[in-house]
C-alpha cells in the first residue's frame, strides 16, 4: 500500500482543481504574479497536462511598480517555457499618475491592481482566473473557497459561497459570472518553500539573502528598486543583507534582514521565525478586515 | 535550476520525492490528518483551535499584536488575549462572536501535519458542518461541561457519522467552570458513549479540557490528574486512521480531462479513486462496457510502473476506443456498478424545499447526469436517529430518496468509497448547489435494513393521501383547500341562481350537483389538452 505523503497529497489535490477548471470551463488564465506561490502554480499546471502544454495562457497584471528582476524573471520563464503570456497595465491609471507615492498604497492597489484585473478579466472574457492565494496567508483568506464565484461586477459575497464537500466542484455559473479559483488553498507557507526545494523549482533571486541597497522607511526596509523613489530628508541609501519574504511593488514590500542564501536556510530561517509571511506587505494594514473588504470588491 | 514538465520525459527532471529530502523541513515527509470541531454556539470551538495553534507555535508575533488589538475591541475575555479571534475571519462573524462558514487552518509539529476545519456549531449552518466533515478522518466534538449532551451533541454526532468519519475525540470543555470535577466529567462520557451507539464510530476518546486556560490541550493537566489518557494533541499526534481500503480494491480511475496534445498520444488524466494500476493491467470503460490495457502510466513524479489511489494520473491505453470526460476506467477484474436509478440518502442544503419530481443536475466523480427526485421514501430526525414518515426536505434535512437519471451512472455505495459514492445536486436555474447525496447500497442485499420497512400502515396510508392532496403545511395543501372551497362556493352560488330563477329546489339541487361533478372532469380533459408539459415544482419546490 503507498501511503502518500503530506506534500503529495497537497500536490494531488491541486492537479486535480487545475484540471477540473480546464474540463469544465471556457477561457481559463493563470494570474502570475512572479512570486514563489506563481511559481509552484505553474508548475502544478505544467504537470496536470504533461505530455500537453497547459491550455491557458499566463496574464500579469503589471503595477508598473514591481521589482525589475521580476520582470525579468516573468519574461525569461515565459519564454523558457513558451507559453502565452498577457500583460495588462492599467492605462487609466497610469493617465491618472496613480502610483503608491503619488496616491498612498490602498488607492494604488485599488486601482492598478484590482482595477486592473477586472479591466484585464473582461477585455479577454476570461470565465475563470487561477490564483496562487493560500488559506494561512491571511484569516478572511481561510473562509474562502476553493473555486470562489464572483458576480458579473467581480465582487465577492462571503455569505453567499457554495458548499465544496469531498473534492466536488460546482463550476456551474450564469453568463458574465466569473471564478476565482485557489488550488493552492491548502498549502502553508512552508508547503510552498519544502515543493519548492523538492521539485528543483526556479524563484526570482529576491527570495535569496544578498547585499542590497535598502532605506529604512515606516519601520521597514524599503529597496530603491529605482530612482522614482525619492528619499525623505534624513533617508540614508545603506547597503544590507535582506531577502523578501513576498514580493509585491517595490515600494509596499519590506524585506527582512537575512542571511538565508539558500533554499535550505530559507527553510531553516521560516521554522525559527516569529513573524509572519505577510508582515511585510503594507497592503494588509490599511484597516482591520481590509483584505475582506478588497475581496468584495474584486482583489483576488 | 531545471523545470519537470520541458518537452522531454518527466522522469528525467522531476525526482521523486523520496529520493532528495535533504534539507527540507521535518514536515515534508508527514503524514496528514485532517479533522474538523463541531459543537454548540458557546461551547468554546474556535477558543479550542486557537489555543491548539498557539500551543502548536503556529501563531506568529505579529499575529498575536494583532489579537490583543482586536482582543480588546471585540473580545469576550477582558484584558486576556480572546483565542477565537485568531480564527473567526469575516467581519460579520467578528461582530456577532460566532463562527459562520467553514475556517481551515493549518499547523505541524514535529510528528504530524494537520488541517483543521472549525465548522460552525449553529443548526442554520449544518452544510458548512457537513463539507467540513466532508474530507475529514476525525471530528473532535465539543461538549459543555455545564450543560451535557444537548441536542445538537447528537445531531453534529450523526452528520459526522453519515458523511463517513469513523473517529471521534470528544473535548469536554469548561472543566475549569465546573471545578475540575471528575464526577461531571464520568457522567457526561458515559452518557455520550450511550447516545452514539448505533453510529458505528471506530474510536471514540473522551478527554476533559479547558481550553481557555489549555489544561490538558498541550500536556497532561495538573488540575486534573484523575485523566489517564493522553492530552489532546498529543492524542491527535498518535492516532492511527486507517486509510480506506482504497488500496486493495479494484483500480477505478474517473476521467476527468482527455490529453491530446498531438496524434501520437492520447491519455487519460484524473485521480484515482482507489486500487492500484500497472502497466499491463485489464481495464473496462464504463459505462460503454468495452476494454483494453494501459500502456502507460504518468504520475506527478513522472513516468511510472503502476499508480496508487489519490494520485493524480494520466493513463494511456493499448487500443483506440472513444473515451470522454465522465467516463470511468476500472480494472477489469473488479468493475463499477452502472446504474440508472439509485438509493441516496439527501442532506437537503438549498434554500427551497425539496419536493418529488424536482429534477436536478447530479454530479459524482467526474460525472454529470440529470437525475429526477422519484419518491421520498422517510426523513430521519437526526436527533433520535430514526426515520420519520414526510414528504418535504427542508434546508438540512436528511432524507432518504429514489433518484431516477437520464444517463447510466458508473457508482458505489457511499460506505465504500467516498469518491464514488458521494454527489452533490445542482439546481439547473439557479446553479445553486441544493443537497450533498450519499449513495446506499442498492436494496435487495440489505433489504431488512432498510428503515422504510419501520414504517406502519397509518404511515403508508398518510403518504399516500399526501401524494394526492399534499402535505399538511404544504403549499400543495393550501392548493387543495382553495379549490375545494371555490368549486363548494361556486356550487352553492349556482343552486341559489337556479332557485331565484326557477322557484325548484329539486330541479336547482340536479343542476348544482351535476356542474359539481361535470365540471372538473371537463376541465381535466381540457387542461390535458393544452398542457403537455406539467411543472408543478416551478409553483414553490426547488428545481424544474
Amino acid at each position: 500500500m503507498i501511503q502518500l505523503s503530506h506534500l503529495q497529497k497537497l500536490e494531488a489535490e491541486a492537479i486535480f482543481i487545475i484540471r477540473e477548471v480546464v474540463a469544465t470551463c471556457d477561457k481559463p488564465v493563470l494570474l502570475y504574479s512572479i512570486g514563489k506561490d506563481s511559481a509552484v502554480l505553474l508548475h502544478l499546471a505544467l504537470k496536470a497536462f504533461y505530455p500537453a502544454k497547459p491550455p491557458f495562457p499566463l496574464l500579469h497584471v503589471d503595477t508598473t511598480w514591481k521589482f525589475r528582476e521580476m520582470i525579468a524573471f516573468r519574461d525569461e520563464t515565459a519564454g523558457r517555457l513558451g507559453l502565452d503570456l498577457i500583460v495588462h497595465v492599467n492605462q487609466d491609471g497610469v493617465r491618472a499618475g496613480i502610483g503608491p507615492f503619488a496616491s498612498g498604497s490602498r488607492v494604488h492597489t485599488d486601482v492598478m491592481k484590482t482595477q486592473g484585473l477586472k479591466q484585464a478579466l473582461d477585455l479577454h472574457k476570461f470565465d475563470v482566473a487561477f490564483g496562487g492565494a493560500r488559506r494561512d496567508e491571511e484569516k478572511s483568506r481561510a473562509k474562502e473557497r476553493i473555486f470562489s464565484l464572483r458576480s458579473a461586477e467581480h465582487r465577492w459575497d462571503p455569505k453567499n459561497q457554495r458548499p465544496e464537500p469531498w473534492q466536488l466542484f460546482n463550476t456551474r455559473k450564469h453568463k458574465g459570472e466569473s471564478f476565482r479559483v485557489f488550488p493552492l488553498s491548502n498549502w502553508t507557507e512552508r508547503d510552498v518553500w519544502d515543493y519548492i526545494a523538492l521539485e528543483n523549482i526556479p524563484v526570482v533571486p529576491l527570495y535569496f539573502a544578498a547585499p542590497r541597497a535598502v532605506v529604512r522607511r515606516d519601520g521597514a526596509w524599503i529597496m530603491r528598486d529605482d530612482e522614482r523613489m525619492e528619499l525623505a530628508p534624513g533617508e540614508v541609501v545603506e547597503t544590507r543583507m535582506v531577502r523578501f519574504r513576498t514580493l509585491g511593488c517595490y515600494p509596499l514590500t519590506g524585506a527582512v534582514e537575512s542571511e538565508a542564501a539558500s533554499l535550505t536556510d530559507i527553510i531553516a530561517e521560516m521554522r525559527s521565525s516569529r513573524a509572519s509571511e505577510r508582515q511585510g506587505r503594507v497592503i494588509d494594514h490599511d484597516g482591520a478586515g481590509s483584505m475582506e473588504q478588497k475581496k468584495q470588491e474584486g482583489y483576488f | 535550476m531545471a523545470v519537470a514538465a520541458e518537452k522531454k520525459r518527466p522522469g528525467a527532471t522531476a525526482p521523486l520525492p523520496a529520493n532528495d529530502s535533504s534539507g527540507l523541513s521535518e514536515t515534508a515527509q508527514h503524514s496528514l490528518l485532517r479533522f474538523i470541531t463541531c459543537g454548540s454556539v458557546d461551547d468554546g470551538k474556535s477558543t479550542l483551535i486557537g489555543r491548539v495553534l498557539y500551543e502548536a507555535g503556529a501563531v506568529f508575533d505579529d499575529q498575536l499584536t494583532a489579537l490583543d488589538a482586536d482582543s480588546r475591541k471585540f473580545g469576550t475575555q477582558g484584558a486576556e488575549p480572546d483565542f477565537a479571534l485568531l480564527v473567526d475571519g469575516l467581519s460579520a462573524e467578528r461582530e456577532q462572536g460566532i463562527t459562520i462558514d467553514v475556517a481551515y487552518r493549518y499547523f505541524a509539529t514535529e510528528k504530524r501535519s494537520f488541517i483543521v476545519a472549525d465548522t460552525p456549531g449553529h443548526e442554520q449552518y449544518t452544510r458548512n458542518m457537513a463539507t467540513g466533515a466532508s474530507t475529514a478522518d476525525l471530528a473532535i466534538i465539543l461538549i459543555d461541561a455545564r450543560k451535557g449532551l444537548l441536542p445538537q451533541t447528537r445531531r453534529h454526532s450523526f452528520i459526522v457519522s453519515l458523511v463517513g468519519v469513523r473517529h471521534v475525540v470528544v473535548a469536554i470543555n469548561k472543566m475549569d467552570l465546573v471545578g475540575y470535577d471528575e464526577a461531571v466529567f464520568d457522567r457526561i462520557a458515559a452518557d455520550y458513549r450511550a447516545a452514539v451507539k448505533s453510529l458505528g464510530f471506530t474510536s471514540v476518546d473522551i478527554i476533559p479540557v479547558s481550553a481557555r486556560d489549555g489544561e490538558n490541550v498541550m500536556r497532561p493537566s495538573a488540575a486534573m490528574p484523575w485523566h489517564k489518557g493522553p492530552a489532546l494533541l498529543p492524542l491527535l499526534e498518535a492516532i492511527v486512521v486507517e486509510q480506506e481500503t482504497r488500496d486493495e480494491a479494484g483500480f477505478v480511475l474517473p476521467v476527468q480531462w482527455v490529453n491530446r496534445p498531438d496524434l501520437d498520444f492520447r491519455g487519460y488524466a484524473g485521480t484515482a479513486a482507489r486500487g492500484r494500476a500497472r502497466v499491463g493491467d485489464a481495464v473496462t470503460v464504463l459505462p460503454s462496457g468495452r476494454s483494453s490495457t494501459i500502456a502507460r502510466l504518468i504520475t506527478p513524479s513522472g513516468e511510472a510502473s503502476n499508480a496508487a489511489a489519490g494520485q493524480a494520473v494520466t493513463l494511456t491505453l493499448a487500443d483506440e476506443i472513444d473515451i470522454s470526460r465522465g467516463d470511468v476506467i476500472a480494472s477489469a477484474a473488479s468493475p463499477v456498478p452502472v446504474r440508472r436509478e439509485l438509493r441516496a440518502r439527501l442532506l437537503w442544503t438549498g434554500e427551497r424545499a425539496m419536493l418529488e419530481g424536482g429534477q436536478f443536475v447530479l454530479k459524482l466523480a467526474t460525472q454529470a447526469v440529470n437525475a429526477t427526485i422519484g419518491a421520498l421514501d422517510h426523513s430521519i430526525d437526526i436527533e433520535g436517529f430514526k426515520p420519520v414518515p414526510a414528504q418535504v426536505l427542508r434546508m438540512n434535512g436528511i432524507g432518504l430518496v429514489t433518484l431516477r437519471l437520464d444517463r447510466p451512472l458508473a457508482t458505489l455505495p457511499y460506505q465504500e468509497s467516498r469518491d464514488l459514492g458521494g454527489f452533490i445536486l445542482i439546481d439547473r436555474i439557479s446553479n445553486e448547489t441544493v443537497a450533498f447525496g450519499f449513495v446506499v447500497a442498492e436494496p435487495g442485499a440489505g433489504r431488512s435494513l432498510n428503515p422504510a420497512e419501520a414504517l406502519g400502515t397509518a404511515d403508508r396510508l398518510r403518504q399516500a393521501r399526501n401524494r394526492l392532496i399534499g402535505a399538511p403545511g404544504t403549499p400543495d395543501r393550501r392548493l387543495w383547500w382553495s379549490a375545494v372551497s371555490w368549486r363548494l362556493l361556486s356550487t352553492a352560488g349556482l343552486f341559489g341562481a337556479a332557485l331565484a330563477l326557477t322557484g325548484r329546489p329539486g330541479v336547482s339541487g340536479v343542476l348544482a350537483l351535476g356542474d359539481l361533478a361535470l365540471r372538473p372532469t371537463l376541465r381535466g380533459l381540457h387542461a390535458r389538452l393544452w398542457q403537455k408539459h406539467p411543472s408543478a415544482a416551478l409553483q414553490d419546490g426547488a428545481g424544474i
